[in-house]
């Protein structure tokens, strides 16, 4: 680990620790004992909490519509393609980026071939096995990836990491490339917070995604595109669209 | 306790040798530029923010809940600590514990020494900010490469921060283009003040650094205990490459900032993003668990700091304090700070949130320290919009309650001695009706139309900044004894 010489640099190791914990009892009027597991667990489970579960009910309101809607408000491109034409749709979206700027499109592990079946052979597609390193990543004309969950209220992606999670790669794929092109499952999306957060695995990495990267940092002024990718393109496939035109 | 407010902290060593506040805040007000761009600022955020509030019918709900789940975690916050260490631990990250900014930093520099290098790229965090880690590693001659958009600026202008949310507040968008133009050696020559274009110019400027860096230091908005999961909110994406490409990542926490469980994530990433950006969501939020092999960085080093925080936790009033999310609304509402601007609180904590969190952390020992409870007028708009409910107003004047306890062992004041005197002359109906006499007689000599505008000193201390009306011939208790207000 190498990081011994952090503690070198304090007295006694554990030391700092103990005496931190020490305060903290006699603030708490612990009088230096901890209090018993059970007890704090029981006085958390008993807490208020008056907030609705989702401020939208699914039962009325069309979250995908409203996840498609608040998507788009943050300046991401959302589209909406029923479940036939989604091959077409991403053939199509990388089509359109590869003109705009050189390089192969990054596919994570365990992408669904089929999503891919109808790109053209002057895309190219680069297989992040084995790894490809961050200066490789900054080469990439985009990244596409599927999701773990969505958020219909706060218009978000959420990414899940890490081994096992289907199509969405290691955290830099869908950070260093310019381009973001993100595939949503009806079926993934969420009414809101404490639904999409209940789907997911705390163990694993995520990427909460709302919108292109921005910044307000200039006089508040939101303005979109800054380290992370400037263009977050969304596919939202949902059953109920008929085929475009 | 080994710092009990009242008496100086150690260890906070930023800004040594800020005047108190009044007289910072005289050199303020006179910047019309500075107030312009303030004005304009906190105008454009705080509509905004009302806007994105209103939108949640539940809001009040969220925020009790917010409350509830900070007060409960402060209450067993040793307990809710071990759970952390346990399971960041677990999770292959390592955990360290600093009891102030002196042993925070030197953990920090040797954590970077370790990993053999002496460049580091950083992601804003009020804690090491506070904490003085920049300057304390360039004394070790550690570079520390600022990558938020605001911090860059800060750092390239050789300035201070003045904003929790948005350091460099107080420049405009052409004072930016000429930092970058100066300070940027690969500034595009024909930069203009777009914010889009400036904006562009850092993405260019530290995009070579986060692809090759080595080591990485973050804070975090929220650390789980229950999952061992530290969570940081943004919006450029610059958290997520210090997060995400360094082989090493060290994350430097206050020990207020641990959540119960995952579970509190629904509450309080509903709160911070609407009470601080205006957004239903910030752009990027990363969540990390230790170290996952394939993903990330292969080293995760979590660094909790106390730095005065068990002082804080100590003061019944002033506990409420650690609740704070540092969302920054507080700031944006404050008649005081809109005109002041940030520099004034002389600490990395302005506004009305800095007036408390200050002098709680520090103590009230040094005459900045002292003066910041007074930084303010009561209003309690900093209450009203607080997602975790502090109760600013009632906290500042417990502060100054605290601030004249100490004072009155000392030697005499004209204050005190003013309001003895007054005192004893509000006890006694016959001193008062002479005083009232007197008053009339006085204000008779320096009142020009009724006003007064100009006293001696002391009484100048009024008078300098505002008129007084003249006291009337006749008082209300003189009025009623001739008439019994039969006229």
């Amino acid at each position: 680990m190498g990081a011994d010489q952090g503690h070198a640099v304090t007295a006694a190791p554990g030391d700092a620790r103990d005496q931190i914990l020490a305060r903290i009892r006699a603030a708490t009027g612990a009088d230096g004992h901890a209090s018993p597991a059970e007890k704090v667990d029981e006085a958390y489970a008993a807490l208020a909490r008056g907030y609705v579960s989702s401020h939208h009910d699914p039962a009325t309101c069309d979250i995908v519509d409203l996840f498609a809607e608040r998507a788009a408000d943050y300046r991401a491109v959302v589209e909406r393609v029923p479940p036939a034409d989604l091959a077409f749709a991403i053939a199509r979206v990388l089509a359109a980026r590869a003109t705009a700027q050189l390089g192969p499109f990054v596919v994570p592990d365990g992408l669904p071939a089929q999503w891919l079946a109808g790109v053209p052979a002057a895309v190219q597609l680069a297989s992040d096995t084995p790894p490809l390193s961050a200066a490789e990543l900054d080469t990439m004309a985009g990244v596409v990836t599927g999701c773990a969950v969505a958020i219909a209220e706060t218009g978000t992606i959420i990414l899940d990491h890490g081994p096992g999670s289907s199509g969405q790669g290691r955290r830099a794929l869908t950070l260093v490339p310019d381009f973001h092109l993100a595939v949503v499952l009806a079926a993934q999306v969420a009414a809101d917070l404490p639904d999409g957060f209940a789907r997911l695995n705390p163990a694993r990495p995520h990427t909460l995604i709302s919108g292109p990267s921005a910044t307000s940092d200039i006089e508040l002024i939101r303005v979109e595109g800054v380290h992370g990718p400037r263009q977050l393109h969304v596919l939202l496939v949902s059953p109920e669209v008929e085929t475009a035109p | 306790m080994s710092t009990p407010v009242g008496g100086p902290h150690p260890a906070m060593p930023t800004y040594l040798g800020m005047p108190a506040f009044p007289a910072a805040a005289a050199v303020a007000v006179a910047d019309s530029q500075l107030r312009a761009n303030l004005a304009h600022a906190t105008r454009t955020i705080r509509a905004k923010r009302a806007g994105a509030v209103a939108e949640l019918g539940d809001w009040e709900e969220l925020r009790a809940a917010g409350k509830a789940i900070k007060d409960h975690t402060l209450a067993h916050l040793d307990h809710y600590l071990l759970r952390l260490e346990e399971n960041v631990t677990r999770a292959g990250g390592r955990v360290h514990w600093a009891q102030d900014a002196t042993e925070a930093n030197a953990i920090v520099a040797g954590l970077v020494r370790a990993a053999g290098t002496d460049r580091v790229v950083k992601v804003k965090s009020m804690a090491t900010q506070e904490i003085g880690l920049n300057e304390a590693l360039a004394a070790e001659g550690i570079t520390v490469l600022e990558t938020d958009l605001a911090e860059l600026i800060v750092q390239l202008g050789h300035d201070r921060p003045s904003h929790i949310l948005v350091p460099a507040i107080h420049k405009n968008r052409a004072e930016i283009r000429e930092i970058f133009l100066r300070e940027m050696p690969d500034a595009p020559a024909g930069l203009t003040d777009d914010p889009r274009a400036l904006a562009a110019a850092a993405r260019a400027h530290l995009r070579q650094a986060f692809l090759s860096a080595q080591v990485g230091i973050s804070g975090a908005n929220f650390a789980i205990a229950e999952t061992g999961s530290l969570v940081v909110v943004e919006s450029e994406g610059n958290g997520r490459m210090c997060v995400t490409l360094p082989e090493t990542l060290i994350s430097v926490v206050g020990i207020e900032k641990v959540l119960p469980s995952w579970r509190d994530l629904e509450v309080f990433l509903a709160l911070l993003p609407r009470s601080s950006t205006a957004e239903r969501m910030n752009p990027y939020t990363s969540i990390w668990t230790g170290v996952t092999p394939g993903d990330g960085p292969r080293e995760f080093h979590l660094v909790l700091v106390d730095n005065g925080r068990t002082s804080a936790l100590a003061d019944g009033t002033g506990r409420q304090a650690l609740r704070c999310i540092r969302c920054s609304a507080c700031l944006n509402v404050c008649p005081v700070y809109e005109r002041t601007g940030g520099h004034a609180y002389g600490s990395p904590y302005p506004g009305p949130i800095g007036a408390i969190i200050s002098p709680l952390l520090r103590g009230i020992g040094s005459p900045a320290d002292a003066s910041l409870p007074f930084a303010s007028t009561l209003c309690g708009a900093c209450y009203q919009v607080c997602p975790v409910a502090i109760n600013i107003p009632e906290a500042l004047v417990h502060l100054r309650a605290k601030v004249v306890d100490a004072k009155r062992e000392k030697i005499i004041s004209p204050e005190r001695t003013m309001f003895g005197v007054s005192g004893r002359v509000l006890r006694s109906p016959r001193l008062l009706a002479g005083a009232q006499r007197g008053a009339w007689l006085g204000g008779r000599l320096v009142a020009r139309s009724g006003r007064i505008r100009r006293l001696p000193r002391p009484l100048s201390a009024w008078t300098d900044t505002r008129d007084a009306p003249a006291p009337p011939r006749e008082s209300f208790r003189a009025w009623w004894a001739r008439t019994r207000g039969t006229r």
